[in-house]
């Protein structure tokens, strides 16, 4: 919006001559977007405190969520990089927020630069309330994968959620291999996360929060699962790499709906659930999702 | 790619080996020696022992394992002994039974994930990737109380936890259910080997360890964890104890020559696949660091907080002291894992524990004194009742020795203990009426062997609360009476508890005294003036080899 009144020159900005090519003012949002700020310390207080505090809080009374797998985790040395799965929004306070403390107040969130970083407003909440750090998702960019590669090698945890982005239908979808290369290259783990129930709270294109459980009642809500850290192999590329840690996440999918037993049954035996669900018809997809999730015990409902 | 750890691509499989760090030390009190640690119960302080003293001070904690998941893999796949490597062990329609040690070890409860929850599920991976389907797992306590379900978890984790226990294929052994025990037959000896159905029927039995004392494991695991009453009563009586010189030195020790002869007789009737672990002795996490360092090693920090922690637990009430201390759970890490045949791993588990905890002695002196801590294998989460105390000093820290007992023929033991006059009646029901009943007529451990054994350990009500409830079996404290008849015969009986409840401690035939000073001018009374006086230092655990 223009000021009634707009300053003259020098004291307000100059008039651009129509003979000089007008340049276009440089890119500050998306990847090009500089997070660097919301990694000094100022910044790492108000975003532990914010998220300690006022997101812990509000996972507990949304989702009452079960965390499981730290175990997993004990003889972890950071940095490493947690590839979960993406159904909801809350996805990411849910996982930051289930970390233990020496990997969570180190992490970085790999968010989507065309839309956690689409204005310089919204790129500064995401950088400072999560540690987001904005990666191309469309196409292969180097700044990007250059960023967190940086991060990653500085001591920085990544989570990431290598589908790209929310499941539409409640069905994952195939892992990108953005997680497995940044493994690679800088020689750290993939922790494979298991994200169950977020859907049920804010799925893809709700407005509003529905919360499940009962508040504070851990268990009664979503769970988060934690996976044994995965190394690439003498010579694997981060193609084979992405489908060994989208695997990875479907055994602890499977491990959730059932238990760890059976999963590891299924797995020796090849017979594990994808995390893509049937490649049947759409309705088909969505009564095997409610099936699913009848088996779990949630409730119910038509999809 | 080379990754470090993990997965297909390890440079070595068992990560970094077990180091030594500094080795154990025996001090000589001299006036400027500073006031030496005892520990108390749920409490401790600090006393200044007269110049000339010993004081045997445990080696440092070794290097952990760098990648104990990778170690287990490794033990698994290479078994020592004769064994094939388990994976070789396991096809498909197969009975497999993995039966496991209790909350007995290690002390205090180890942090997540227990050693034993690691190997269990390597166990079960190898068993999914063969399709073994009947799996059964049995918490291996013998005697001891049942596991509550939070016990449990934290023994197995709560994947495997939540796997069978809900399908009852995650149980935990009952001595007194004779449909369910297996008579494999009786050793030259007359030693009845009789165990779980179950373990003693499935075609392969493989039996997980945590080694915490030299005691443990090996035969003995399986012939006591997973053993009747009368398979246990074979070894765990007086006589055996008594000439089990220390029952942590297997060569010298009764207790393992016959637990060893049942163990074979059972190993040529079912396959029995043996993991052993043993662990560092770095007990207590930081704020209790002080407890294991040198006194005059002691940093500002170290004195602050044992001011703060010592003056905060005179000021608490007891029940609040006890829940912080079981409240615990100790940093020890794995230090080796050994698998296979039952005997040439125990080899190799021992000679681990062996390097951690072995301090070489020269000699006895004419007084031992020793701390008590809160905790012993038998009060976890639980009340340390006198005789707990009483088993904890004389059975297991008196027996820590190698060779010779640290303190001569005639001696006198001075521990430091409140010994409260307090039971937990859920757990140690039998130990109340055993206090109440029998010590008042005799404290000599082979007639009341005699006199009152039997009656205790056929008591219906004792038995239906060791199988119901979370109690120890009505014969359990027998065994803890007997358990210090070695160090009772060897002492004369001439015991001193340090700020114990004086009933009690007289309950049990032994001296109370209000302190240090008092005890060593009783003990003056035994062994005569100028005595050589000789402190165990813990925590943490050692064992003294003493020439």
């Amino acid at each position: 919006m223009k000021l009634p009144l707009r300053p003259s020159f020098p004291i307000g900005p100059p008039t651009w001559p129509t003979g000089v090519e007008l340049q276009p003012p440089p890119r500050r949002t998306g990847v090009h977007y500089d997070t660097d700020w919301a990694r000094r310390w100022p910044a790492r207080v108000a975003r532990a405190v914010f998220v300690d505090d006022l997101l812990r809080p509000l996972v507990a009374v949304l989702g009452s969520p079960l965390v499981t797998g730290l175990d997993r985790l004990a003889d972890l040395e950071a940095p490493a990089i947690f590839a979960a799965n993406h159904h909801s929004h809350l996805d990411t306070p849910l996982v930051l927020t289930s970390l233990p403390a020496r990997f969570r107040h180190r992490a970085v969130v790999a968010a989507a630069a065309d839309y956690f970083f689409s204005s310089r407003v919204k790129s500064a909440y995401s950088a400072l309330t999560i540690g987001a750090i904005p990666i191309e998702r469309t196409k292969v960019n180097r700044r990007s994968s250059d960023l967190a590669a940086s991060l990653i090698d500085g001591g920085w945890n990544l989570v990431v959620f290598p589908e790209g982005g929310r499941s539409p239908d409640g069905w994952g979808q195939d892992f990108r291999g953005g997680a497995a290369y940044l493994a690679i290259r800088c020689q750290r783990p993939v922790v494979p996360v298991y994200v169950e129930g977020t859907r049920r709270i804010l799925k893809k294109g709700a407005q509003l929060p529905t919360p499940i459980g009962r508040p504070f009642a851990r268990g009664t809500g979503v769970r988060v699962t934690f996976g044994k850290p995965l190394w690439a192999q003498l010579g694997e590329d981060s193609r084979r790499f992405a489908v060994r840690v989208e695997a990875a996440v479907a055994e602890l999918g499977d491990e959730t709906a059932t238990d760890w037993w059976t999963a590891r049954r299924r797995a020796a035996a090849g017979t594990t659930p994808s995390l893509t669900g049937p490649t049947t018809a759409p309705w088909r997809r969505a009564w095997a999702l409610d099936d699913q999730r009848r088996r779990r015990g949630a409730d119910p409902t038509w999809p | 790619m080379t990754s470090p750890r993990g997965d297909a691509v390890s440079p070595s499989p068992v990560g970094r080996p077990a180091l030594r760090t500094r080795p154990g030390l025996v001090l000589e009190v001299e006036r400027s020696t500073p006031p030496v640690l005892f520990h108390a119960g749920e409490g401790f302080h600090l006393e200044r022992l007269p110049v000339g003293s010993r004081v045997i001070y445990p080696a440092e904690p070794v290097t952990p394992l760098a990648d104990p998941d990778a170690a287990i893999g490794h033990a698994l796949a290479n078994p020592v002994g004769d064994s094939e490597p388990l994976a070789a062990l396991l096809r498909p329609g197969m009975s497999l039974t993995i039966a496991f040690d209790n909350q007995a070890v290690p002390l205090p409860p180890m942090r997540r994930p227990d050693n034993r929850q690691r190997v269990i599920e390597a166990v079960l991976d190898l068993a999914a990737e063969a399709g073994v389907d009947d799996v059964e797992l049995i918490a291996a306590h013998g005697l001891h109380r049942r596991m509550t379900e939070p016990e449990l978890r934290h023994i197995v984790g709560d994947r495997v936890y939540d796997a069978f226990a809900p399908q009852g294929r995650l149980t935990q052994h009952d001595a007194e259910d004779h449909d369910n025990l297996e008579l494999i037959g009786r050793t030259p000896e007359g030693e009845y080997v009789e165990i779980n159905k179950r373990a003693a029927t499935s075609d392969l039995l493989v039996y997980v360890n945590v080694n915490l004392v030299a005691m443990d494991g090996g035969h003995k695991s399986t012939m006591t964890g997973l053993a009747s009453y009368r398979s246990l009563r074979a070894h765990h009586n007086v006589n055996t104890m008594q000439h089990s010189r220390s029952f942590m030195d297997q060569e010298r020790s009764e207790l393992h020559h016959s637990a060893w002869r049942m163990g074979r007789m059972l190993g040529e009737h079912v396959k029995v696949f043996q993991i052993e672990t043993t662990l560092n002795t770095d007990t207590f996490p930081k704020q209790f660091s002080f407890l294991q360092k040198r006194e005059w090693e002691w940093s500002a920090r170290d004195r602050a907080s044992y001011l703060a922690v010592s003056k905060s637990l005179d000021r608490c009430p007891p029940r609040l002291a006890r829940s912080i201390f079981h409240g615990i759970k100790s940093p020890q890490k794995m230090t080796s894992v050994q698998a296979g045949e039952v005997e040439a791993v125990h080899a190799l588990t021992t000679a681990s524990v062996y390097r951690q905890q072995l301090v070489p002695i020269d000699g006895q002196a004419d007084i031992l004194t020793m701390g008590l801590p809160y905790v012993g294998p038998y009060n976890v989460n639980s009340v340390m009742n006198p005789l707990l105390v009483m088993c904890v000093g004389l059975g297991y820290f008196f027996n820590l020795y190698r060779g010779k007992p640290l303190v001569r023929q005639g001696g006198v033991v001075i521990m430091s203990h409140p010994t409260p006059w307090e039971f937990n009646p859920v757990h140690h029901p039998s130990y109340i009426d055993f206090f109440e009943q029998v010590l008042p007529e005799t404290t000599d451990p082979a007639e009341i062997e005699a006199k009152f054994e039997a009656d205790f350990a056929n008591d219906p009500w004792y038995i239906h609360l060791y199988r119901t409830s979370y109690a120890y079996h009505g014969v359990h404290a027998f065994y803890m009476w007997y358990w210090g008849s070695h160090a009772l015969q060897h002492v004369d009986n001439n015991v001193i508890i340090v700020g114990g409840n004086p009933r009690a401690v007289r309950r049990m035939g032994f001296k109370p005294a209000s302190t240090l000073r008092d005890a060593l001018e009783m003990a003056e009374d035994v062994v005569g003036r100028n005595p050589s006086i000789t402190h165990l230092h813990s925590p943490p655990i050692l064992m003294a080899d003493v020439t």
